[in-house]
């Protein structure tokens, strides 16, 4: 008797999807191809240069102040510390000396601004798991920190406020007061935003113990800031290789413990924020306390800065996303020979396609949230 | 309908009418109102969704159309009407018109054996629950249909995360809501909450106070947050990853019905509970009214969305994780338990 013939098992294919440009998930204009089965990712390949704005051959092309507010534009969440970064470089660069009270501000709008960029990521991490009241309450914290911005800058997005050996304009006593007030009231904000975020038990099982990055993976992927340090990687530049003046104050660097799960998962990597927003609090009241009377605001330079011919430098600095590097070759004329900018987030993102793979899409949307990508510095 | 029909039988014009026509025109009657009520119900619904998550939110909310924003959805409403319809090129044309009817009108039906108050029942079935549990089902089916006829990936993840859903969720809602029925041994839903009435301070007869029922109550709630697709079940049209699930592809008039359609469940949900567990229109005290009865549906449909500004969202397998490894042995045991008694206690 002839076996019955089996029936051939179902040939099915992987759904293609494409996550972005256009997606409510993505932070801006990142395309993620995702080749799912069911829910399962099974390949996810972001694709970049949605918002490529030829950064580096305009840095050739203009004076080396001018292109402050292109820095502005590249980590927009964070403009300070990228303006502060591009400033440094120049200055380094042209071996222009800043004044002292010019390198308080200085730390003083740095650390302002991480607070506010960490803030849009507390918010939107917590949109990413369907969370909708955090974000908003985050908002309106950031708000007072623009707000503290505005009044020193007159921006609110785009600061622009860094200059070459200095800063644009002179701190005032409102500002000051301004940050007192928000000090007083941020502490006990974030330590509620902590219970009705943080610590809800669904917020953790949904972060805990997902994405999991180890801290030779980390390192091996160039990852830099908060998730490299969410990995158990203890390192910070403003510790670590002290610039500006970063050597005269006493903070902890938080690094990730794994305390609702394994080190270096989604948990550590939102946590590891949550906490340098409290030790950037610290180093403001300690700036607060210690901001020096009188002296200049910027340095005297040159109308035209003309670097010696050869020149070059790679100067660092800690951003809240990562470090933001600027790599310059002067010829001696006014502009750049040739200037190269390392993005940290085009950096961290290039671990996505090893994390993805195996993870359902929910998770996939909320790993990609604690990288706290800003396409605009991806892209550049 | 039975003593609208003895009414209108008092006039002679429309006894004329044959029994058959009689029937008909008290049903569209009964449908028009009922429409009505619906949609006066979600408006109320979505404006008061919209100023709780406003004030949760340190917002005021819609403020300028009528007194504090009242009027603001129906503004909203003609805006949909208004606007143009859109509908996908590689669209199932015929799916597509026809599953935001399909999502709305089961919930329309529902409404039918909701008793709107003591003497208000548009249809009094004696099977009610039954017929409750019936309806909503609909819902899934229109919901899957959107979906599919979008021609869209994203909504046909939502569609098939809403079949999952609906289906495991059906299960442990219906379990929930055997045992107030065990306890007044009727589908009626009238006569369940008859059954409620007096007791201590006029309240102690709920059935909330039963051990069994008050475990049912709990668990009910929680299913009912995920037939309804609200937070921290809201994958269906979880914004954050499937763009808007399900009703991606839908805009204007279309995309209102099923939003009226969310609403309106909510409400069915709600009154379900409060028919089943908290005594309906019987109010402390031996009062009873029809007021009574609103104000502790709006208490438990302000509960819901307290839930939804609050909490975040389940990952799918943790959602079905709730469904079948919690809620359903939970039911299982509590329908044994309670039978249990029921048969030791009339023994």
């Amino acid at each position: 008797m002839a076996k019955a013939a089996r029936p051939k098992p179902l040939q099915g294919e992987p759904l293609i999807i494409q996550m972005g440009p256009q997606h409510p998930s993505t932070h801006g204009v990142l395309r993620v191809e995702l080749e799912t089965d069911g829910e399962i990712v099974s390949k996810a390949t972001p694709h970049i240069g949605y918002l490529h704005r030829c950064k580096e051959k305009i840095g050739e092309k203009i004076p080396y102040e001018q292109y402050v507010p292109y820095s502005d534009r590249m980590d927009y969440l964070a403009a300070i510390n990228t303006n502060w970064t591009w400033a440094m470089a120049v200055e380094k660069l042209a071996g222009i000396e800043v004044p002292a009270r010019a390198e308080w501000i200085r730390v003083f709008v740095g650390e302002l601004n991480r607070i506010a960029s960490h803030l849009v990521f507390q918010g939107c991490f917590g949109l990413d798991l369907g969370a909708i009241t955090p974000f908003l309450h985050c908002f309106r914290e950031r708000e007072m920190v623009l707000d503290i911005l505005e009044e020193l800058s007159g921006g609110r997005l785009c600061f622009n406020y860094m200059r070459i050996g200095g800063v644009a304009g002179d701190m005032t006593p409102r500002a000051m007061q301004m940050t007192q007030d928000f000090l007083t009231q941020f502490r006990s904000k974030l330590d509620s935003l902590n219970e009705l975020l943080s610590f809800n038990q669904i917020f953790i099982r949904r972060s805990a113990n997902i994405g999991v990055v180890t801290a030779d993976e980390a390192i091996a992927y160039g990852w830099t800031g908060p998730i490299l340090r969410a990995s158990g990687v203890d390192w910070d530049l403003r510790r670590d290789e002290p610039y500006s003046i970063y050597d005269q104050f006493e903070f902890d660097v938080p690094v990730g413990q794994g305390l609702k799960g394994q080190v270096g998962d989604n948990w550590d990597r939102y946590w590891v924020r949550v906490q340098e927003m409290y030790q950037s609090m610290r180093i403001l009241e300690q700036v607060i306390v210690g901001f020096p009377e009188g002296g200049e605001f910027k340095a005297k330079v040159p109308a035209v800065i003309r670097p010696p011919q050869g020149a070059e430098v790679y100067v660092r600095g800690e951003c809240p996303r990562g470090e933001v590097a600027f790599y310059i070759i002067s010829d001696g004329s006014g502009t750049p020979y040739r200037m190269k900018v390392r993005g940290p987030s085009f950096c961290n993102i290039s671990a996505l396609e090893a994390i993805a793979k195996d993870m359902v899409v929910a998770d996939l949307v909320s790993t990609l949230g604690t990288f706290d990508l800003v396409m605009g510095e991806v892209d550049r | 309908m039975s003593i609208l029909l003895s009414w209108c039988q008092q006039i002679s014009l429309f006894n004329a009418l044959p029994l058959s026509i009689q029937y008909l025109v008290l049903g569209v009657v009964c449908a028009v109102i009922g429409l009505t009520m619906v949609s006066v119900v979600s408006l109320i619904a979505v404006w008061m969704e919209r100023k709780i998550s406003a004030h949760m939110q340190c917002r005021v909310g819609p403020m300028h159309v009528g007194w504090h924003g009242v009027l603001q959805t129906l503004a909203d409403g003609f805006k949909l009407m208004l606007k143009e319809d859109i509908i996908p090129a590689m669209a199932d044309r015929w799916l597509f018109i026809l599953a935001p009817f399909l999502v709305f009108s089961g919930a329309l039906l529902s409404w039918a054996v909701i008793p709107l108050s003591e003497s208000f029942v548009p249809a009094d079935l004696n099977i009610g629950v039954l017929y409750l549990l019936a309806t909503s089902s609909i819902v899934a089916i229109g919901i899957i249909m959107a979906g599919w006829a979008s021609h869209n990936k994203w909504s046909l993840y939502g569609a098939m995360r809403t079949a999952a859903q609906f289906l495991s969720y059906e299960i442990p809602t219906a379990l929930h809501i055997l045992p107030p029925v065990l306890l007044a041994g009727s589908l009626n839903l009238g006569e369940i909450v008859g059954q409620q009435a007096g007791g201590f301070l006029g309240v102690g007869n709920w059935f909330l106070w039963n051990p069994f029922c008050f475990i049912a109550f709990v668990a009910y709630y929680i299913s009912s947050l995920a037939e309804t697709n609200r937070t921290p079940f809201d994958l269906p049209e979880s914004e954050s990853e499937l763009v808007s699930g399900f009703h991606t592809e839908y805009s204007g008039i279309r995309f209102s019905f099923f939003f009226m359609a969310e609403y309106a469940d909510m409400f069915v949900v709600s009154a379900l509970g409060v028919l089943l567990f908290l005594g309906g229109w019987h109010g402390p005290f031996g009062g009873s009214s029809f007021v009574l009865y609103f104000l502790k549906i709006i208490v438990l449909m302000s509960v819901t969305m307290w839930l939804r500004w609050t909490l975040p969202r389940l990952r799918i397998d943790q959602l079905m994780g709730v469904c079948w490894k919690f809620l359903i042995p939970l039911g299982l045991i509590n329908i044994l338990l309670a039978s249990a008694w029921m048969a030791f206690s009339q023994s």
